[in-house]
């Protein structure tokens, strides 16, 4: 008897529901992402950048610390397409595997700082009160360090390579994260959903990581591909100080600080434009699809 | 705390419970006063009955379901739940107990994680309390569940944002029987749903009841959705409970006068009737700095000296029908 009941009501109410095919929220947010042009683009540059420096050995098939003295400071030619630099290293080659570490370093530091800001700010959020004013006070502490003395300093005592940085990046980055979740998480647990879950008896372990994180996933995805810009341009500004990673070893950062000389400048333009440019690329495409993806994963928009 | 056997059948029995809030303020967030959310209740629940809650935004009702399922922690009374008390019980026997005291919610767009679907809404007790194994174990109890409750088998897959209102309020149901639980607390689990809704929600409570035995405590503000499904009829004003009796006592004879003025305002469907409508004068105190004596004497029409000073007694009046008030 409940059963044709139901089979009525369906009837009855079933407009929102009739559709065939399951739509989770994830398609819903790559449907809208999809409609956004810029975030578009800047998906298709970014997805190139890191295809040139995953097979970064295939591009001009020049090896890439190979120095040749007889071909220094060439202009861009059909055998050097950017020319070469003070070395006689060909530049397009050493463009693409710096990718390699620039690119590494902001996906990771990135990830590091979200691992460390998620669990932190869940924390915080979760349990409130003293919890949450110990581990908001640290962040506070952490957000009030200066970024590049410190940096500088922890480089110098640990010296200069790309692990380095990754961990001076996550470790100065993680309170941003840590404040959003937090944030997101304290208006997040006062839902009625979050006390089902206590009536249902989930623990709360469970309730942070399968409840309450999954929700908080749109602002850490913007955050995060925001983030990744940022910690491009700072290692680069670390590489460009001499304090990144060293070479032969290129990145887009120290391949600017090859060049910075006046002359170097005014007479050379091909062994710093091209780096600058690959930077701005890769920094503003992160930054385009970061914005898109905000856009599309704001829930107050219904397409 | 012993562990006391109560002969009768009672399901459910609520002693002189008490919750505050505290009210924090000052430079140090001291505590400077407290919210009396709920203010000495008592009363008991029969195994399969429903009994009703009734009374104004604010007096309680919410916050007395939530403490006797421990979502809130109580600030003082006992509750026992088939003889046993709950705040006395261990953190993993209470976990157990989860399973047979279930909550239904008033609005079915927060009380659902967007994120999940519907099989992992309602069957994720199912694999906390190792009910049943994950994938097509959980989903095959889940769709029995949902078929239940008025949903298709296909449903399960779904999100939240697929459904509409009433819709949903049906999967927060089924999320409540899938651990098969003794005693459900509904709170205001209609008020958010328009009128045509609502009576097949009601309806498919009262069917699931006489299904599956379920007890229930109805909580809500309206009078005619309470007179239907409730066997004894609760009122509370100002966080305590002023009258209780068998649903049909209760209409024909309320004996308190906050019951007689709530009963004046249902609306009658007849336009040549003229009925006596009592208006209460003055607005609900404040629960933070409740009146003395009878919490009612400030807006009660036949208040006596008498109800300033002493509270009254919650005493039975006629059998089976309690009241709190000094005339009767």
């Amino acid at each position: 008897m409940i059963k044709e009941k139901g089979q009525i009501n369906e009837n009855q109410e079933e407009n929102l529901a009739t559709s065939s095919k399951v739509e989770s929220p994830w398609t819903i947010v790559g449907r809208r992402l999809r409609k956004n042009k810029l975030a578009m683009i800047g998906l298709v540059v970014i997805t190139i950048l890191s295809l040139a420096a995953i097979f970064a050995p295939f591009i001009t098939g020049i090896p890439r610390d190979i120095t040749n003295l007889a071909n220094t400071n060439a202009p861009p030619s059909s055998e050097h397409l950017l020319g070469t630099d003070s070395l006689g290293r060909d530049m397009l080659t050493r463009l693409a595997y710096g990718g390699r570490i620039s690119l590494t370093v902001g996906f990771v530091s990135t990830s590091l700082r979200i691992l460390i800001g998620v669990i932190l700010g869940g924390i915080a959020g979760y349990y409130g009160k003293g919890i949450d004013n110990v581990i908001m006070r640290i962040a506070d502490i952490f957000s009030c360090l200066p970024f590049l003395p410190i940096a500088i300093t922890f480089v110098a005592v640990l010296g200069p390579s790309i692990y380095n940085i990754m961990i001076v990046l996550a470790i100065l980055g993680w309170p941003g994260i840590a404040r959003i979740v937090r944030a997101e998480i304290l208006s997040l647990r006062e839902r009625e959903f979050m006390e089902a879950a206590t009536a249902l008896g989930i623990g709360d372990f469970k309730k942070i990581v399968s409840h309450l994180i999954p929700n908080t996933m749109a602002s850490i995805i913007v955050s995060a591909t925001t983030g990744i810009a940022s910690a491009i341009l700072t290692e680069s500004a670390l590489s460009f100080l001499g304090l990144g990673v060293a070479p032969p070893t290129p990145t887009w950062g120290n391949m600017m600080y090859d060049a910075q000389s006046q002359y170097v400048l005014k007479n050379r333009w091909w062994q710093w434009v091209p780096p600058g440019i690959i930077i701005f690329l890769a920094v503003i495409s992160l930054n385009l699809l970061g914005d898109g993806l905000r856009d599309a994963l704001d829930p107050r928009l219904k397409q | 705390m012993a562990e006391k056997l109560i002969e009768t059948n009672d399901l459910l029995e609520v002693k002189n419970l008490k919750k505050y809030f505290p009210i924090k303020g000052g430079f140090l967030k001291k505590t400077i006063g407290h919210v009396k959310a709920v203010e000495d209740v008592s009363f008991t629940i029969k195994k399969g009955e429903t009994l009703g809650i009734v009374g104004e935004s604010g007096c309680g009702k919410s916050t007395t379901g939530r403490t006797l399922l421990r979502l809130l922690e109580k600030t003082d009374g006992e509750v026992y739940y088939d003889g046993r008390e709950i705040y006395g019980l261990p953190k993993d026997e209470m976990i157990k107990l989860r399973t047979k005291m279930q909550i239904v919610f008033q609005d079915p767009y927060s009380s659902l994680n967007p994120r999940k679907t519907v099989s992992q809404i309602c069957g994720e007790a199912l694999v906390e309390h190792g009910l049943a194994k994950k994938g097509k174990e959980v989903n095959e109890i889940v769709s029995d569940v949902i078929q239940k409750c008025g949903l298709a088998p296909y449903h399960i897959r779904r999100y939240p944002h697929e459904f509409s209102g009433g819709q949903r309020q049906r999967i927060g149901i089924a999320r409540a029987l899938a651990l098969n639980p003794e005693f459900i607390v509904c709170d205001e689990p209609v008020s958010a749903l328009d009128v045509s809704i609502q009576s097949q929600v009601i309806n498919l409570l009262m069917d699931l009841q006489e299904e599956m035995g379920l007890t229930y405590l109805f909580i809500s503000h309206d009078l005619s959705v309470v007179k239907h499904i409730s066997d004894r009829i609760g009122v509370m004003y100002l966080g305590s409970l002023v009258e209780l009796a068998p649903k049909d006592d209760l209409y024909a004879e309320p004996l308190h006068p906050y019951t007689q003025a709530l009963l004046s305002a249902i609306p009658i469907a007849d336009p040549t009737y003229k009925k006596k409508r009592i208006i209460l004068k003055g607005d609900i105190p404040s629960p933070a700095n409740p009146p003395l004596g009878c919490r009612f004497h400030t807006r009660c029409p036949y208040a006596m000296d008498k109800c300033k000073t002493e509270v009254p007694e919650f005493k039975e009046a006629k059998p089976g029908h309690f009241v709190a008030c000094h005339l009767v």
